[in-house]
């Protein structure tokens, strides 16, 4: 599937949700649920830091895809690292570069990637579409 | 406004739903569920006063001050100076040239820390200061040290984030030039013995700073009372407007400090050659100042003014007792700051729990807390963690909202168990 295929999808599944209770109890099941990152990756070199949470983010090529593993000290940051690594997983480097990631929004998320939460993950995706630039860049 | 009503058992009343009707942004909801507001630490709300004070000055009376011939900047300049001796009564100041607006209590450490540091700091001189600060209160004190060489010195904190005055009195020297310390600790709550670290330092002729930006909201905070040389304090955080804040300086201090920034106001004569300086408060308030803040905060100080603090004091501990009770109730949560003397806010984490994730689920409640380092990371390391879920309080907060937190953190942590 494509980005933007897989990115329906998950607005489709939040679309049953009747409240925001059951919506955050589906992140942090998500979260709990997050495949970890090898525990060698958890340094200081690969931590992205935020006022409130901290991310740790592990790329690795395969051919011309990326495939990635990361890590939060945060269950509902975790949570949202697993639905963007379920988007840009193992797609094209090309796509992850140039992916509009209009999921968030869609699901009313957004709140968690402004400035004032500063949990990481607004450094977080913009590390993932620089993995997917420089791998597009060195063809 | 809260009337004073004396019971039969002496207690003080107060009638916060009359205290809450004074600010309008309390009837607004957040994810639509009534607003509980538990940040006032971090910036308090604002009673009607302060907003129409704001709005009428803009409609009617603005104009630049201390410079216009004409009648309107003339009214603005009485104004603006009219809420100089109102801080000046409300910190019971001895003269009204001892009170200068700044932007809040970050500018006022960091012209005190600047000012002095090129007055006074040599190579090998010590500036001091307490674990449980505020950045504020230690990175422009890191700043001047750095620039003249001098040493800056921690007064360490036992588990319940009090220090010891025998530990002040031992880490002094005549190395030590300036003590800097927070009057109220906005992430423990700890309440400082200002007046005893005042006589201490006065012994050794030590000027002493207070960070007083917790304290003005919640008592009487008065200058000649604790004697300190400096009092720095944001309009903001006591139900004023936000960019206005103060600093307090006793004369003799101010008198012998250099300015800090330069520019319009502060002059007297400018030549390319040289310019001699105004004087105070002037001195020391370059640039048009904060007009309508000031007069905002005015507003505030006559708000403050017209209630009873010892009301205001005992609804806070009430507030205070009931959520420290309740919280301790739940499985998992540990209070960071258990000191003996401690303002109305509550430090707490939960075992195995992040706090962004209860700050998370208590905002989809309503519920507004402050989570993270609360801008003390070197205190958050001291206590081994990385942050706390920080509820505050203020004199509109009611007993019931302390429930709705309690039920809320109750909420949160089954979610993520």
């Amino acid at each position: 599937m494509s980005i933007d295929e897989i990115q329906n999808e998950i607005v489709d599944e939040f679309a049953f949700f009747d409240d925001w209770t059951e919506k955050y109890e589906y992140i942090i099941d998500l979260g709990k649920n997050l495949p970890l990152i090898d525990e060698q990756y958890k340094d200081e070199d690969h931590l992205i830091r935020g006022c409130q949470s901290k991310v740790w983010l592990h790329a690795e090529r395969q051919d011309q895809q990326v495939h990635f593993t990361a890590d939060s000290d945060a269950m509902i940051t975790r949570g949202i690292i697993a639905m963007l690594i379920r988007v840009l997983n193992d797609q094209p480097a090309s796509d992850i570069a140039s992916s509009d990631l209009f999921f968030i929004e869609k699901i009313g998320l957004r709140d968690h990637l402004s400035q004032t939460r500063s949990n990481g993950l607004t450094n977080m995706i913009k590390q993932m579409k620089m993995y997917g630039l420089a791998i597009e860049a060195s063809k | 406004m809260a009337e004073l009503v004396k019971t039969m058992k002496n207690e003080v009343a107060w009638d916060v739903q009359k205290i809450r009707a004074d600010f309008p942004i309390l009837r607004t909801e957040m994810h639509g569920k009534p607003l509980v507001f538990l940040d006032s630490a971090a910036s308090s709300q604002k009673p009607q006063v302060v907003i129409d004070a704001l709005s009428n000055y803009y409609a009617t009376q603005h104009a630049n001050v201390h410079r216009g011939v004409y009648e309107l900047s003339a009214a603005a300049t009485d104004k603006f100076e009219e809420a100089r001796s109102t801080v000046q009564r409300f910190i019971n100041a001895e003269h009204d040239h001892e009170v200068v607006f700044v932007r809040g209590t970050t500018e006022a450490i960091n012209l005190v820390a600047h000012s002095f540091g090129r007055k006074y700091l040599q190579p090998g001189d010590e500036v001091m200061i307490t674990a449980m600060e505020h950045h504020s209160n230690i990175v422009p004190w890191q700043l001047v040290c750095q620039m003249y060489g001098a040493k800056l010195v921690v007064i360490p904190i036992n588990e319940a984030g009090e220090i010891n005055l025998e530990t002040v009195k031992e880490l002094m020297n005549d190395r030590t030039k300036l003590i800097s310390i927070v009057h109220i600790s906005n992430a423990l709550g700890t309440i400082n013995p200002i007046r005893d670290i005042v006589d201490m330092a006065h012994q050794a002729d030590i000027p002493v700073l207070a960070d007083g930006a917790q304290a003005t909201a919640h008592g009487k905070v008065d200058v000649r009372d604790l004697d300190v040389d400096f009092l720095a304090f944001s309009g903001h955080k006591m139900f004023g407007p936000t960019g206005i804040g103060i600093l307090y300086g006793k004369e003799k201090w101010l008198e012998e400090l250099p300015p800090y920034q330069g520019g319009g106001e502060m002059i007297r004569k400018v030549t390319f050659e040289e310019t001699t300086y105004n004087e105070l408060p002037f001195k020391f308030e370059a640039g048009t100042p904060n007009i309508a803040g000031s007069i905002g905060l005015k507003a505030a100080i006559d708000y403050l003014d017209n209630i009873s603090v010892e009301g205001m004091q005992s609804h806070e501990e009430k507030l205070l007792e009931s959520a420290t009770t309740q919280l301790l109730e739940i499985p998992g949560v540990k209070i960071i700051g258990t000191a003996e003397e401690k303002a109305s806010l509550v430090s707490f984490v939960v075992e195995g729990i992040h706090p962004y994730d209860i700050g998370t689920l208590l905002d989809h409640q309503g519920i507004a807390v402050r989570t993270g380092h609360h801008c003390a990371e070197p205190l958050m390391d001291i206590f081994g963690i990385t942050g706390t879920i920080r509820a505050s309080f203020a004199l509109y907060n009611t007993l019931e909202e302390i429930d709705k937190l309690v039920a809320g953190v109750q909420k949160a942590v089954k979610m993520l168990s």
